[in-house]
């Protein structure tokens, strides 16, 4: 590389998709730009002029238009702009404007041709050939095969080391501070290389071996030894050791294999840490197969309120050792129903037997199975058409009771709107809630529904499946033949909008705007689920996960080609960005919610959540114009 | 303004003329005849380049030329492609005042070839354009001697000096008198600082293409906000 263009090359290789591009690919885009500046206020691209580079925005701000008019992005330092024309015609799709004073370089056609073909990851940046979510979520994916957890996240802190001159006494007494309850024996000459490494100050020692408490009892106090013999005396030359970079599974069999409790973990030679069994043991139950049995084996509501924080640490660990969005909200929804079961196992065990049968409804993120760290509790009864109020109602209000106060304790917080079995409204026998469905179905108007469209998303948690069941027919068969309904529902869905995307620190709306955060589930994931139910109930569908959903409405003529395909992966994205920032206010000790703040998104991602935006907000258009609001007013019947 | 430190008498294009006549060397003569010598023809249709020297010391006659660097553009585009970069083997005991300055060592210019050998292609780099510099005394200054010392003629012609077109902005005699009075240090006009004016990044190091594009940089934004493209090249040359 020429050393007069390590600026401009540094620059680029700074933001993606620069930054993913090898040595030589970067080499030819810095040796070959054409830099340009352009004053605050002046166009950079006018609509349907040819195009013949790439620009890419060193300094300064770029603001890009739809042909309407539109505003469609806010561009800073890093950004690219021009592809779409590049690939589409040569010609200028979305004409460009300098908002402030901005340096661009601009990437001739011929090199944005090469990279295209030499680079796949560059190409589907770009948008050629793969769109560009689809990649996105295959990145994702690609990432979460390499990631095995290796022993070294066990380590938390450096191993006690003990010099074999050291006497018993004073090993015992610093033991004795420590939670650790072993230490490694060291020597400073020794004649196994193996086990000789160099600490910071470059001196040499040997690892003799690792002297834990019960050698204290074995080898000092009932073997009669004076507290003043030396470590080296009483320590078994036999270190047994793991490579950091080994898997937790590995340490376990080691151990296993070795018959010992406790393990050095070593960076080629250098000790960096000690582990115990029990770390293994703790590390591999915070699996959320192991928490949904723990939660069966608490005896009292709270019993399992205790288990919240292992809930969390379950979550984030999945999250952080990149599990895609529905394995970790498969999991948290499965851990949830079982908080339920047992609560009701429980209320069951001292109120005794129902006095007719019920069915506990789950509603909303849980009936999906898309819950996340954030979650409050929606349910309701569905009870036994033998249900007579004055004689059973006691009975299913109590039970209620406790259920709702055992999960506000396990942190599924309270409905706010109130829809939960203790309302004595969402607290009816079956042919009452067919009665529900249907008058919703049938008399829809935007705002009757408005707080109603999360009861279209419903499934069992415990008791009679086929309570359920019914009304999970009804609804498909009815919900999708009222176009009234669909068009009320669409209505309703199309409340909350996405923003552009991200410019500089701030969210961009489309008015122009900029807020300091954003509600992801508000602007993201909750418009988007409500879409994907809309086109669900009109294709007659009876999943009720957004995922399985999607693979139904595909199997219709419903949306043009490759746009389930396209709408799964925004609401993967979208719903993997809501995990990983309630992983990180987990981390830092705060409450988790529902807020990302793009100083915490990396510039990759941004791109992403931008794309998946996008998605959502094309989306909505055509639900706009695919369920019209029927001519006549909201109360028309059936479309047949 | 014209050819304020230009030759006396008929100015700039006229002494182009003159040179282009009486040129000892083809290559000079062929440099003099292809130089826009028009000083009514608009900037935005002039094609420009943008040079910069790395030196030893601020003094022609003690000091040497380490590299050149320069870049062609236009007021559209500054082509990064087609830049040239030389490093240079001093004629004179070279007493490395500037090396950390520059990050040329000794070692480098030991195997550089000598101003004379790279003449041929820097006259070809800068045939038909309009040099553009900041701070020309220093371009001039060295250029001139380094061909006359090897007996080569006369190598003198006008360019651009972006700090010469924000010292008449920021360095009048009244504005100056003004900052004075109000307690305030005279506007500097350096390279980076007189970039920040326009809002443009600045460029660590002085290495001579990053410069030169610096400078050429510089010169876009200049025309855009203080003149047009229409401007002749002959208000704005020195």
């Amino acid at each position: 590389m020429d050393p007069e263009l390590l600026e401009i090359r540094r620059h680029l290789g700074a933001y993606p998709p620069f930054d993913a591009l090898s040595d030589e690919l970067l080499d030819e885009v810095a040796e070959n730009i054409e830099i340009s500046y352009y004053r605050a206020g002046s166009q950079i691209l006018a609509a349907n002029q040819s195009i013949e580079s790439l620009c890419y925005v060193r300094s300064g701000a770029v603001e890009v238009y739809r042909r309407t008019g539109d505003l469609f992005d806010r561009l800073g330092e890093g950004s690219i702009f021009g592809h779409y024309g590049l690939l589409r015609g040569r010609r200028v799709h979305y004409p460009a404007v300098a908002i402030e004073d901005t340096l661009i370089y601009a990437i001739p056609v011929a090199v944005f041709d090469h990279l295209c073909e030499a680079d796949d990851d560059f190409a589907d940046f770009v948008e050629l050939g793969r769109p560009r979510l689809e990649a996105a979520v295959e990145t994702q994916r690609r990432g979460n095969d390499l990631m095995t957890t290796r022993v070294r996240k066990l380590v938390t802190r450096a191993p006690l080391i003990a010099e074999s001159s050291e006497t018993a006494r004073e090993a015992a007494l610093r033991l004795a501070d420590e939670p650790a309850a072993a230490l490694l024996v060291v020597e400073a000459s020794g004649d196994d290389p193996r086990y000789t490494y160099a600490d910071a100050e470059g001196a040499l020692w040997q690892v003799r071996g690792i002297l834990t408490d019960a050698d204290f009892r074995a080898r000092v106090v009932a073997a009669g030894l004076s507290a003043d013999t030396p470590v080296g005396e009483i320590v078994s030359d036999r270190l047994v050791a793991v490579q950091s970079d080994e898997t937790v599974q590995e340490a376990m069999l080691t151990m296993l294999r070795h018959n010992v409790h406790h393990l050095a973990v070593v960076h080629r030679r250098r000790p960096i840490g000690l582990i115990r069994l029990e770390d293994v043991v703790r590390y591999e139950t915070q699996s959320s197969l192991y928490l949904i049995d723990s939660i069966f084996s608490q005896d009292t509501p709270a019993g399992l309120a205790t288990l919240l924080p292992d809930v969390r640490t379950s979550a984030v660990r999945m999250i952080r050792d990149g599990a895609d969005s529905r394995t970790v909200s498969t999991a948290l929804s499965s851990i949830g129903r079982s908080f339920v079961r047992r609560l009701l196992e429980l209320a069951e065990a001292e109120l005794g037997p129902a006095p007719v049968p019920y069915a506990f409804m789950a509603m909303g993120s849980m009936a999906r199975s898309e819950q996340t760290l954030v979650t409050d509790q929606d349910n309701a009864l569905v009870l036994d058409d033998r249900f007579d109020p004055q004689r059973h109602d006691d009975y299913f209000q109590t039970l209620a009771q406790r259920v709702s106060d055992g999960l506000d304790a396990c942190g599924y917080g309270y409905c706010k709107g109130g829809i939960m079995a203790t309302n004595s409204r969402w607290r009816q026998p079956l042919a009452v809630w067919k009665h529900y469905f249907r008058s919703w179905i049938e008399q829809p108007n935007p705002e009757r529904l408005l707080h109603s469209n999360i009861f279209f998303d419903l499934d069992n948690v415990h008791g009679e499946e086929r309570f359920i069941e019914a009304l999970q027919e009804l609804v498909a068969t009815e919900a999708g033949r009222s176009r009234a309904f669909l068009a009320a529902m669409s209505r309703n869905a199309l409340n909350r909008t996405p923003p552009i995307g991200f410019f500089r620190d701030f969210v961009m709306e489309k008015d122009g705007r900029q807020n300091n955060s954003i509600n992801v589930k508000r602007r993201g994931t909750a418009p988007l689920t409500d879409l994907i139910r809309i086109h669900a109930l009109a294709c007659g569908s009876r999943a009720q996960n957004s995922f399985e959903r999607l693979s139904d409405i595909a199997e219709t003529q419903l949306l043009g080609p490759g746009v389930t395909d396209r709408l799964s992966y925004a609401l993967e994205i979208l719903s993997m960005t809501r995990l990983r920032h309630q992983a990180i206010d987990i981390e830092q000790e705060q409450e988790p919610d529902n807020n990302i703040e793009p100083e915490n998104v990396p510039a990759k991602e941004r791109a992403d959540i931008k794309e998946a935006f996008r998605a959502l907000s094309q989306a909505q258009k055509f639900l706009r114009f695919r369920y019209p609001m029927p001519a006549g007013g909201v109360r028309a019947g059936r479309a047949g | 303004m014209g050819a304020k430190d230009g030759p006396l008498g008929g100015g700039w294009s006229g002494w182009l003329q003159d040179q282009a006549r009486r040129a000892e060397t083809p290559v000079l003569r062929a440099f003099y005849e292809r130089f826009p010598a028009d000083a009514g023809q608009p900037v935005g249709q002039t094609p420009l380049v943008a040079l910069d020297l790395e030196t030893s010391g601020l003094d022609p006659r003690r000091h040497a030329i380490l590299s050149i660097g320069l870049v062609p553009f236009d007021l559209n585009a500054i082509n990064i492609a087609r830049r040239r970069y030389w490093i240079l083997r001093p004629p004179r005991g070279f007493s490395g005042e500037s090396v950390a300055y520059h990050h040329i060592t000794h070692a480098d210019t030991e195997q550089a070839p000598d101003f004379a050998e790279i003449l041929p292609d820097l006259l070809d780099a800068l045939a038909g354009r309009l040099p553009v510099v900041h701070y020309h005394p220093i371009e001039r200054g060295f250029l001139e001697r380094a061909v006359h010392q090897r007996g080569l003629g006369t190598f003198r012609f006008p360019v651009i000096d972006t700090m010469a077109i924000e010292a008449r902005r920021y360095r009048q005699r009244w504005r100056m008198g003004l900052r004075r009075l109000l307690g305030k240090a005279p506007t500097s006009i350096r390279l980076n600082d007189s970039r920040a004016r326009y809002h443009l990044p600045a460029y660590e190091g002085h290495q001579a293409v990053i410069d030169a594009t610096g400078t050429a940089e510089l010169l876009q934004a200049q025309i855009q906000h203080h003149y047009r493209s229409s401007t002749a090249v002959g208000d704005l040359w020195v």
